[in-house]
């Protein structure tokens, strides 16, 4: 039974990872930009809405509306202001860009925010506890899992069924081909990268009542869901799902069998291994290219 | 106008008058240093110095190998512990009681146990490329962290490990002073290796394996070989300056060993100009600077640090080598 609790308890935080790992993919995908300002978006997000919630006075429902339209917001002007006009297109250049960014936005929650630990005031509690099939799962990570569902299940209806899913895909394919075909590339990259925002923004709330709202709250959901990412594949969105998956039961697996302050080394360690084996994940395709 | 009519003045470091006015005008600024700069100053440069030794390290691996780090601060902590428990070990010993710790032995420690590593983390660069090799780097990185945070026996807990005063013989090393000398000839030393190993045969299968593995490939560049090359060589780097820098800190922490440090060092090659040696002497002099320059206003310090990676990535990806490089391309042809 302990088993079953452990990844019970897993899935749950795995989805969490997976909302975060899909918004790097879906970036990834889409721009081929490696997003590592994606947890400290996440970050700030949540912080909006916990001032909304408290200093707003806001209720819970609006609140989280308004936050995600701010992170959708916020990611699509990124782009505009500040990767648009990055004239360095290499993998490093972004992925330096991206990561000047994170410092910016972890330096501007210490100087808005304060570096406390704050508490976001959320409708579910952790208090209450079922037991499902002699599982105890509690409403938080319940609630946290039907949510992770459903944005997951939206997302795919986005890229899969609409008009501007196709967009996105074909852009995913070859840019300059779907340029001349009349999608408005730039447009695209921007509501991918509010997208992409928005799903950072979910997970940050619903993480907030585990990690609690702090400036470096998502350094580790955002290393866990880079890294669930990378296992599944980084051009796969299902591929993001199961990897994240995969490192939320392993990593609690070994914190409740063997130890937990090795968690997240050993968690790294299953991903070297893996891409000894498939260099391209789980899912991904293999790299292939012109000479 | 300058006219080079051989190969060796193509490949000569230092070229003209005006080179070398420049060279001795350096040497000349570096040795009067000590004389002008007081005592905070002094330990700031030195740890300028360190760091210079681990950009240079940084720059050879991502800049003319092509590889990407995330990981490099491990490299630097596992130089920076190796140097100190051999040390401390060496001055245990009785028998070598009289030799006091020798640091000269205990950097090439440092930077040996790095390379080690270095091979280790290489070998799965031999198969994964751009974003799955950041992973790998990013995980070692991490690894060492977190394996340091959990063994005290090797990071000493939650006291901190304190590093032995360097000593040549009877000579302590105990003032920022001397420390300035030791940290700066070997800074010295190892630009000129780095210098002298980017225009050699090794230096060009490191650019040719970064343009075109492939085509590096063909043309009898061993990949395997010079890709873990590339690895070790910068991993010994970042040991050596993890150790140096360990000398001139004298204490040490698994905290100081965290990813934002490896981004600061990848912020350091990129902002001073990738694929140039100066660049990264530039990049990590400034940057090192201006954490300092901002101690008084500690918080401000990652957005200051980001905006300025930005802006410089925005206005001159080339770094600040390449527009030095362009001013003096456009000194020479004035009139145009």
């Amino acid at each position: 039974m302990f088993f079953w609790q452990l990844v019970v308890s897993g899935l749950s935080i795995g989805s969490l990872y997976a909302l975060v790992s899909l918004g790097i993919v879906l970036l990834y995908r889409t721009s081929r930009v490696l997003n590592f300002a994606h947890g400290e978006m996440s970050m700030i997000a949540t912080m909006v809405a916990y001032s909304l919630l408290t200093a707003g006075g806001v209720a819970f429902g609006p609140a989280a509306v308004l936050t995600l339209a701010v992170a959708f917001a916020a990611g699509a002007s990124f782009y505009f202001l500040v990767l648009r006009p990055v004239k360095e297109a290499t993998l490093l250049g972004q992925i330096i860009t991206t990561a000047g960014f994170a410092l910016v936005l972890s330096g501007m929650a210490v100087v808005i925010w304060g570096a406390d630990t704050k508490v976001l005031p959320f409708p579910l509690s952790r208090a209450v506890i079922y037991n499902i099939g002699g599982v105890f799962v509690n409403q938080v990570a319940l609630g946290s899992f039907v949510v992770a569902l459903v944005a997951m299940l939206g997302l795919y209806l986005l890229v899969q069924k609409t008009r501007f899913g196709l967009a996105m895909r074909a852009v995913s394919q070859n840019d300059v081909a779907a340029r001349v075909l009349g999608i408005p590339v730039r447009r695209v990259f921007a509501v991918t990268w509010g997208v992409s925002a928005t799903l950072g923004a979910i997970a940050g709330m619903l993480l907030a009542p585990v990690t609690l709202v702090h400036p470096s709250m998502m350094f580790d959901p955002f290393l866990k869901g880079f890294a669930g990412a990378v296992l599944g594949g980084l051009d796969s969105l299902p591929g993001a799902i199961v990897g994240s998956l995969i490192i939320g039961v392993v990593e609690n697996l070994f914190g409740g069998y063997v130890s937990t302050s090795l968690r997240t080394t050993v968690a790294f360690l299953i991903i070297i291994a893996v891409l000894l084996v498939r260099p391209e994940g789980l899912f991904g395709h293999k790299f292939m290219r012109r000479v | 106008m300058q006219l080079i009519q051989k190969y060796e003045e193509e490949m000569a470091l230092v070229r003209g008058w005006a080179g070398w006015m420049g060279v001795a005008l350096l040497a000349a600024a570096l040795l009067a240093a000590p004389w002008f700069l007081r005592g905070y100053q002094l330990y700031i440069a030195n740890i300028i110095g360190s760091k210079i030794i681990v950009a240079i390290g940084l720059n050879l691996l991502v800049g003319y190998t092509g590889q990407i780090s995330l990981g490099h601060v491990g490299f630097v902590a596992i130089g920076a512990y190796a140097a100190t428990h051999f040390v401390t070990a060496f001055q245990k010993a009785a028998a070598f009681q009289w030799l006091g710790g020798p640091f000269w032995v205990a950097l090439l420690v440092g930077g040996a146990a790095a390379a080690v590593f270095g091979v280790l983390v290489g070998l799965p660069a031999l198969r994964l490329e751009g974003p799955y090799l950041s992973i790998v780097t990013l995980g070692f990185g991490l690894a060492v962290q977190q394996l340091l945070i959990n063994w005290p026996a090797v990071s000493g807990g939650r006291i901190g490990l304190f590093v032995p005063t360097a000593r040549i013989g009877p000579w302590l090393l105990n003032s920022h002073q001397s420390m300035y000398f030791l940290v700066w000839t070997c800074v010295v030393l190892l630009s000129l290796v780095a210098f002298n190993l980017t225009r050699s045969h090794v230096g060009r299968a490191f650019v040719a394996l970064r343009d075109s593995d492939i085509a590096a490939e063909v043309t009898g560049v061993n990949l395997r070989y010079y890709k873990t090359l590339a690895f070790a060589v910068s991993a010994f780097y970042a040991g050596f300056g993890g150790a140096l820098e360990a000398y001139v800190v004298r204490y040490l922490e698994p905290t100081m060993f965290n990813l934002y440090e490896s981004i600061y060092y990848l912020a350091m090659v990129v902002v001073g100009g990738l694929g140039t040696i100066p660049g990264s002497m530039f990049g990590a002099t400034l940057l090192t600077l201006l954490q300092f320059g901002l101690s008084q206003a500690q918080e401000y310090l990652p957005v200051v640090y980001g905006a300025v990676v930005i802006l410089v990535m925005t206005i001159e990806p080339l770094g600040l080598y390449g527009r030095w490089l362009k001013i003096k391309l456009w000194s020479k042809t004035w009139p145009l």
